[in-house]
């Protein structure tokens, strides 16, 4: 078995334009793929939007510079990752179509092991 | 003692023949693509070698596995270094791992070729994965299935060999890192993935037939072999209508091949074709394998295509051709497939059944489409039926644009002959 991690990558103004009921529906369905896959879920966590990010970058002189907002600006923001485990990687993209994102998609990645 | 020219033919012929059959058994005992590789190719280098002092052996493809496979364990057994830093594929089967294989010793002479288990479709299906790139796809299908040189590759697809090894080296990469399965996919998952796997040798198959570049108008070599991966998926799926419609595609197209330029090397359109001189035997095959492939509701896109080959292949000239059923192919094609480079044939075949005028209109639908922005064809196409409207200022503005974006010597040769036909 292997360990991947889902990345939630959705337009966040969609999100922030989305209704009450539209909002209950995409968390009824995160709520429903997580009791679904309870089996083969490590962890995962939904992202306050990108507009509460600060971004931290050693500069040459070796001192931080400490900026508001996320690392680069895109219009689909990483919103939330599901942490999985599965045989290969068929199986990770099969769980991976599972995932609601009604505003983007999401990506799958390999966990890097270190032996 | 075989003589050397004969030896040189049997092994490049079985290269040929042969080389998806044992690289794919042979990854079955090293479970690395790369050691099953350099494996394979001393096995090759050795059958150069020994058949020529001992004969060539009745079952090649055994004798090659026997030695590849005898070789890999020799290297991982006496190399435990190699045997740690082997990325090792997914083998959804239970097989001993090349600690235990090492264990067992094989015998070269005694191996017949029905107890090695054929795995060339897990190996297709890795190469067409659809999480590798698209172009990937195809440069991994020449390597490990048809055997090609990284060079060889580079020079089918016009890049440096560099740029060609790493985009190789970058597909094998994330197969073992990303865990990429080697394995024949779960029915649910296979028509998609054949879908994947007809994409490329038809990818390859249209690349070969009119080179987007350079001074020939078709790359032989590249037409062979999309020939023979069609035929060797033919006999491995031997059910599956999307299988037999490519087949049949590539055999009807490439029927017409030799009459599609002059001796001169000019450029013959399908009216100007001597029609007798096409390949009568590749028709009928191909014919055969269009009539299965329709069985099937509703038909395929590759079906489809290989239908409209098929009516241009049976007409016996070009006034006798039945626009009407070619524009409902058209019609059916857009249907599943709604690409736009198919909506431009389909309006190519209505300018043919009901005239310029009206093709002419199917064509102006598709003035905006981005994907055909820069394609030589829809310009080439509205000229033509600019020309046969007799609007001939027009026309040549259109030919003068076709001309600026292709860069086949034949196909430009046969734009500006066209444009000087328009006179002043």
């Amino acid at each position: 078995m292997a360990k991947y991690v889902i990345l939630i990558y959705e337009d966040e103004a969609s999100w922030a334009n989305a209704g009450q009921q539209e909002y209950g529906q995409v968390l009824k369905e995160h709520t429903e793929f997580g009791e679904h896959n309870a089996r083969v879920l490590q962890g995962g966590n939904a992202l306050q939007p990108t507009n509460t990010a600060t971004s931290i970058r050693k500069d040459a002189s070796g001192s931080f510079a400490v900026t508001d907002g996320p690392f680069v600006e895109t219009k689909e923001a990483l919103g939330g990752y599901y942490l999985i485990e599965a045989a290969n990687l068929d199986e990770a993209i099969g769980i991976a179509k599972q995932v609601p994102a009604p505003f983007g998609g999401v990506e799958v990645r390999p966990i890097r092991v270190f032996d | 003692m075989a003589p050397d020219s004969s030896v040189a033919a049997a092994v490049a012929d079985a290269h040929r023949r042969e080389w998806a059959f044992v690289l794919a058994a042979t990854v079955r005992v090293t479970r690395s693509l790369d050691l099953a590789e350099e494996c394979v190719q001393d096995a090759y280098a050795q059958a150069l070698a020994t058949w020529a002092s001992r004969g060539i052996p009745a079952n090649q493809g055994a004798w090659l596995t026997t030695v590849a496979r005898r070789r890999a364990v020799d290297l991982l057994r006496h190399d435990a270094s190699l045997r740690r830093s082997l990325p090792l594929l997914l083998d959804d089967q239970v097989e001993p791992g090349p600690d235990e294989i090492a264990l067992h010793e094989l015998a070269v002479d005694d191996v017949a070729l029905d107890e090695i288990a054929d795995d060339r479709l897990r190996l297709i299906f890795t190469c067409c994965h659809p999480a590798i790139a698209a172009e990937a796809q195809v440069a991994l299908t020449l390597r490990l299935f048809c055997g090609l040189t990284t060079a060889e590759v580079a020079r089918a697809f016009l890049v440096s060999e560099p740029t060609m090894a790493a985009r190789i080296t970058r597909a094998k990469k994330k197969i073992a890192a990303a865990r990429i399965p080697y394995r024949v996919p779960p029915a649910g998952e296979l028509p998609a993935r054949i879908d994947a796997v007809l994409t490329v040798v038809h990818l390859l198959f249209t690349t070969g037939h009119t080179a987007p570049a350079g001074h020939d108008l078709v790359r032989r070599d590249l037409v062979e072999r999309s020939l023979d991966l069609a035929r060797m998926l033919r006999a491995l799926l031997p059910t599956d209508a999307d299988v037999a419609g490519l087949l049949a595609l590539i055999l009807l197209t490439d029927a017409r091949t030799v009459t599609r330029v002059d001796d001169d090397g000019r450029l013959l359109l399908l009216a100007e074709q001597d029609r007798t001189q096409w390949d009568r035997h590749a028709i009928s095959e191909g014919i055969a394998l269009v009539r299965e492939a329709l069985r099937r509701r509703p038909p395929g896109r590759f079906a489809l295509m290989a239908a409209i080959a098929a009516v241009h292949a049976e007409a016996p000239a070009w006034q006798d051709t039945d626009w009407c059923e070619v524009v409902a192919l058209y019609n059916l094609l857009v249907q599943i497939w709604p690409s736009p480079v198919v909506a431009l044939n389909r309006a190519v075949a209505v300018g043919l059944a009901d005239g310029p005028d009206a093709g002419l209109r199917a064509l102006e639908a598709l003035a905006d489409e981005p994907q055909l922005a820069g394609y030589s064809y829809l310009a080439a196409a509205r000229a033509d039926m600019l020309r046969r409207l007799g609007r001939t200022v027009e026309a040549r503005a259109c030919y003068e644009e076709a001309l600026l974006l292709t860069e086949n010597t034949v196909e430009r040769d046969f734009l500006t002959a066209r444009l000087q036909q328009l006179g002043e």
